[in-house]
């Protein structure tokens, strides 16, 4: 029942005070091109950014959250729908006069300035005196750990090098709200890890609140307070990484995010439990709206399943061993259903062998998917 | 690696003879690109595009009245061409026509290009291309008469004159000139790094004065060496056009090689090739070092 | 009920937001256009309209035109007419120079196609660190005034010029060969000037064919001729076609070439054009001349444009 309170539905406004809200968008649409070749790039999108957190739009390319993230830095305008910061609106103001900042994917460092430049350039634009963009410049140098490589002009610089100017020269005029437009994806896989945590300290030290958009679920589960998981221009799901990842409320998300397995089961005692295929009746997790009887498809994750004797008080399934994989931290092991379908179970150790019968543990309740 | 294959294969297996085979199956494999006789007939075409204008270089410097044999060297051909007085005036209206006609077609060309490039499908887009590019695709013959019958009519209608008519007519060709590497910068340009000055606080004039113009200069720089280099060029639309006393180097030298050869017309030929030639080569190397 | 006014709120800002860059877009755009467009309108078409009008009109008795409507500018492309009894018979002459235009800027097309389709070959083949050197090379004497340009091959092709002599020294030929103020001086002269415009466009198309094709023709069988014929021509297909284009239409207004080279004997329509509105004076028949070439030029220009949209892989 606690549970259910957690998983939010997509278009209810959230439980969170106003006071600390930084972002509301509400009923936000955005298309794009005309006739038959229209886009819907956002349909109908609300969420709430709180203050000081680390948010993430994560969703596969083509969802909207890169669109979302434009129509907050004021590049684009929506069709319709209200977009307030700290309590203004800003959804119709241009970018310049919107107290947010961008790195973008590429950096978009000037390549004609040096590195101080391009930090104290929001300062500059916004007539500041010398002497503070100087001491800002320098700060914001010290935060990158760049003070070394202040005169260099930007094209000297490695991948690595210059995210860091960007984020030192959109953090420099102390933006209300950061946005960070997947500004890892030019990185090597040991840059990405560094700049993930390097990310996360950034943003604890500033305070500042991180839109931040990906593709990447790992990505997302390791730097976010909360994640927001978009498709087809919807926002689908809204929660903590450990919400998304345990207990995803629709299908897409069950998928997108990890190996799942998804299995067919019914609804009983008014959703209170569900019947597997098997015979065995479990807890049920309902998302919010969700039917309370009928046939529904379940998730449970590999590693919350456990392998027993076919004949154990805990085996609610039973199944034939097709195929073990090591993988480095752990095993693999395939099992086909004995009412059909198969399930992977990830488990450290294992004894199983491949052709023997074996009995599945599942968890006391397990998550209802809505399609 | 395509090309290293073969020959590892063999040094891999350790062939009992491995010396022979690779290397000319290697060559083979090179020459697939090449056309029997293309080779010599590109040198031949360098050949024939320098030749003659080496020719005349080196004849100007030739101290001969003749223009065939070569004697000695001298820099008399060059002294007395300096000390012509009709050369003299016709390099002075070369320079200034060339001026006025550069500062204005470059400015007319680089707002054009601003409001070309990087924009979405506008109503009227290819009517503007296409006018933009008209005094390239009229033959200059004929821009050269149409202009002529006009400006004919204007000074009888208002009685106006002088050599602003020259500059007008040379701003109208150098336009386009102008614009192709101003346009070609500019869509080079990414958007994004103005659309980060504006999200760094910019108004739409600081993001323009700061970003976008100081990024295009080396177009607009090319543009102008274009344009310049073009209208100190031009031969038709100035001798037609041009009125009396508006005569530019180009025209004084036509005029003279009609009357008959001079190794002056040498020396001068090779001041205004040099003039050309560099500023084409600062035009080239501009454009190489923004990519 | 609260949000009703919130949200209609919103939609005004927005819509005025929208409104405002939209038009300021739209504005500042042609301000920005309109002084080249005014100046290249005004200078650069309007004129062209004078010259239609001016090619209906009579000649003036030194130079200019008089206010009345005739054709005769266009009947005097073919016919003569009796200076005694006005009656028209068929001439020519006009006619004539316009073949031999055609024909000059024809064969100038093919011979530089001839020598420019092999170089723009051999540069597209080279590395990519030498290829901006040779396309250098090629381009600069394009640059290089085209009155000088001309001046340096009549300075070699003369009689007294460095072939005849070097010709007469090797003892081939006692008496100079007379190059010099003929149809082949300016047929040489129109291909020395126009040879760049053909190599650039032949040179963007090789320089993205793929070489790997040339391997799979070669792979396949194909000898060096058919991989030339069935692989590379049709590749380069678009930029032999601008090629000749940006050759043809130049050469066949060409003034100078055949005035310098061609002693002011052998016309072409440029030199045809320029004479009615100095020397001889007709305005009204240089106009119609003017005309003529550019409706031959806006076809050929048409050809090209119709072809390359049905391509559908111009340089975009």
């Amino acid at each position: 029942m606690a549970t259910q309170t957690e998983i939010r539905d997509p278009g209810t406004p959230q439980a969170a005070a106003a006071q600390d809200v930084m972002i509301h968008a509400e009923g936000v649409i955005k298309t794009f091109g005309e006739g038959a070749g229209k886009i819907t790039a956002l349909d109908n999108v609300t969420v709430d950014i709180r203050k000081n957190e680390f948010f993430t739009l994560l969703g596969p390319s083509g969802c909207g959250k890169t669109t979302l993230l434009r129509l907050i830095a004021g590049f684009e305008l929506p069709d319709r729908g209200q977009i307030l910061l700290d309590g203004q609106e800003i959804g119709h103001l241009p970018p310049y006069k919107r107290p947010v900042n961008t790195v973008f994917q590429s950096y978009a460092l000037f390549p004609h300035m040096s590195v101080a430049r391009n930090i104290g350039f929001g300062l500059e634009m916004q007539g500041r005196p010398k002497a503070e963009i100087k001491t800002a410049t320098e700060e914001m140098l010290a935060l990158v750990q760049m003070e070394h490589l202040a005169n260099r002009q930007t094209d000297q610089l490695s991948g690595g090098q210059q995210q860091r100017v960007a984020l030192a020269r959109a953090l420099a005029p102390r933006p209300k709200v950061l946005l960070l437009d997947e500004p890892l994806s030019a990185l090597d896989l040991k840059l990405r890890k560094e700049m993930q945590i390097e990310l996360k300290r950034l943003q604890g030290e500033t305070g500042i609140t991180f839109v931040f958009v990906t593709h990447d679920q790992e990505e997302a589960l390791t730097m976010s307070d909360r994640i927001a998981v978009m498709q087809a221009g919807c926002i689908l799901q809204v929660g903590t990484p450990k919400e998304i990842y345990n207990n995803p409320a629709r299908r897409f998300v069950a998928d997108f995010i990890g190996d799942i397995n998804i299995l067919e089961g019914e609804l009983q005692q008014d959703g209170g439990a569900v019947l597997l295929p098997g015979g065995a009746s479990i807890g049920a997790l309902l998302p919010e709206g969700a039917a309370r009887s009928g046939k529904v498809s379940i998730a449970i994750r590999p590693e919350n399943m456990g392998l027993t004797a076919p004949d154990a008080a805990d085996a609610s399934l039973t199944g034939e061993v097709t195929n073990i994989v090591y993988f480095g931290a752990g095993h693999n092991v395939h099992v086909a259903l004995d009412g059909g379908g198969e399930v992977l179970v990830r488990r450290a150790q294992t004894d199983a062998q491949v052709g023997a019968k074996v009995g599945l543990a599942v968890p006391d309740a397990v998550q209802v998917l809505v399609d | 690696m395509a090309e290293r294959t073969p020959t590892q294969t063999p040094a891999t297996v350790a062939s009992p003879d491995p010396a022979a085979p690779p290397p000319r199956r290697r060559r083979r494999m090179k020459d697939l690109r090449k056309q029997p006789g293309f080779d010599t007939m590109a040198w031949f075409c360098l050949f024939c595009l320098y030749a003659p204008i080496a020719v005349l270089v080196v004849f100007s410097f030739n101290d001969n009245r003749s223009v065939v044999r070569w004697t000695e060297f001298s820099l008399r051909w060059y002294r007395a061409a300096f000390e012509n007085d009709g050369i003299r005036h016709a390099t002075w209206i070369s320079l200034q026509v060339a001026f006025v006609a550069m500062v204005f077609a470059t400015t007319f060309a680089t707002m054009a290009a601003l409001a070309t490039t990087r924009v979405r499908a506008f109503k009227g887009q290819t009517l503007t291309y296409a006018v933009i590019n008209q005094p390239l695709m009229v033959p200059e013959i004929v821009t050269a008469v149409s202009t002529l019958a006009f400006f004919v009519l204007i000074k009888q209608v208002t009685g106006l004159n002088g050599i602003g008519f020259l500059m007008l007519a040379h701003t109208v060709f150098c336009i386009p000139f102008a614009y192709m590497p101003i346009r070609a910068r500019l869509e080079d340009m990414n958007l994004t790094l103005e659309q980060a000055a504006a999200d760094l606080y910019g108004t739409p004039f600081q993001v323009f004065r700061t970003v976008t113009l100081p990024l295009m200069a080396p177009g607009i720089v090319a543009g102008a060496m274009l344009a310049f280099v073009v209208s100190l060029d031009d031969v038709i639309i100035t001798l037609l056009v041009g009125g009396p006393g508006e005569t530019t180097l180009p025209v004084y030298i036509f005029g003279q090689i009609r009357r008959g050869i001079t190794p002056e017309i040498n020396a001068v030929s090779t001041v205004l090739l040099g003039l050309s030639a560099l500023l084409v080569s600062i035009f080239f190397l501009i454009g190489n070092k923004r990519k | 009920m609260t949000d009703v006014t919130p949200q209609t709120a919103t939609d005004a800002r927005l819509a005025e937001a929208r409104r405002q860059t939209m038009g300021a877009a739209r504005r500042r755009r042609w301000q920005l256009l309109s002084p080249a467009l005014l100046i290249i309108g005004l200078f650069g078409l309007f004129p062209l309209t004078i010259t239609l009008v001016y090619s209906f009109l009579s000649p003036g008795s030194y130079g200019g035109v008089r206010w009345e409507f005739s054709t005769d500018a266009y009947v005097q492309f073919l016919f003569d007419r009796d200076i005694f009894d006005d009656t028209l018979s068929f001439s020519a002459t006009y006619l004539n120079i316009f073949a031999r235009s055609i024909g000059l800027a024809l064969g100038a097309t093919i011979g530089s196609l001839i020598i420019g389709f092999p170089t723009a070959y051999f540069i597209a083949s080279k590395p990519a660190n030498q290829r901006n050197l040779w396309l250098f090379l090629i381009t600069l004497p394009f640059w290089v005034n085209l009155l000088i340009r001309t001046y340096a091959i009549l300075l070699i092709i003369r009689d007294e010029g460095i072939i005849n002599l070097s010709l007469i020294w090797t003892g081939l030929i006692d008496q100079p060969i007379g190059i010099l103020y003929t149809d082949t001086a300016i047929f040489i002269g129109l291909i020395y000037s126009y040879l760049p415009f053909m190599v650039l466009p032949l040179y963007a198309s090789l320089e993205k064919l793929d070489f790997r094709l040339v391997e799979a023709a070669y792979d396949l069988y194909a000898s060096r001729l058919q991989v030339l014929r069935h692989v590379i021509v049709p590749m380069a297909k678009p930029g032999i076609v601008a090629g000749c284009i940006l050759v043809f239409i130049p050469a066949l207004g060409a003034y100078i070439t055949p005035d310098l080279l061609g002693g002011g004997k052998q016309l072409m329509i440029g030199n045809l054009i320029a004479l009615q509105f100095g020397g001889s004076r007709n305005w009204p028949f240089g106009a119609a001349a003017a005309l003529i070439l550019m409706v031959v030029v806006m076809v050929s220009l048409t050809v090209y444009v119709r072809y390359s949209g049905k391509e559908g892989n111009g340089r975009g």
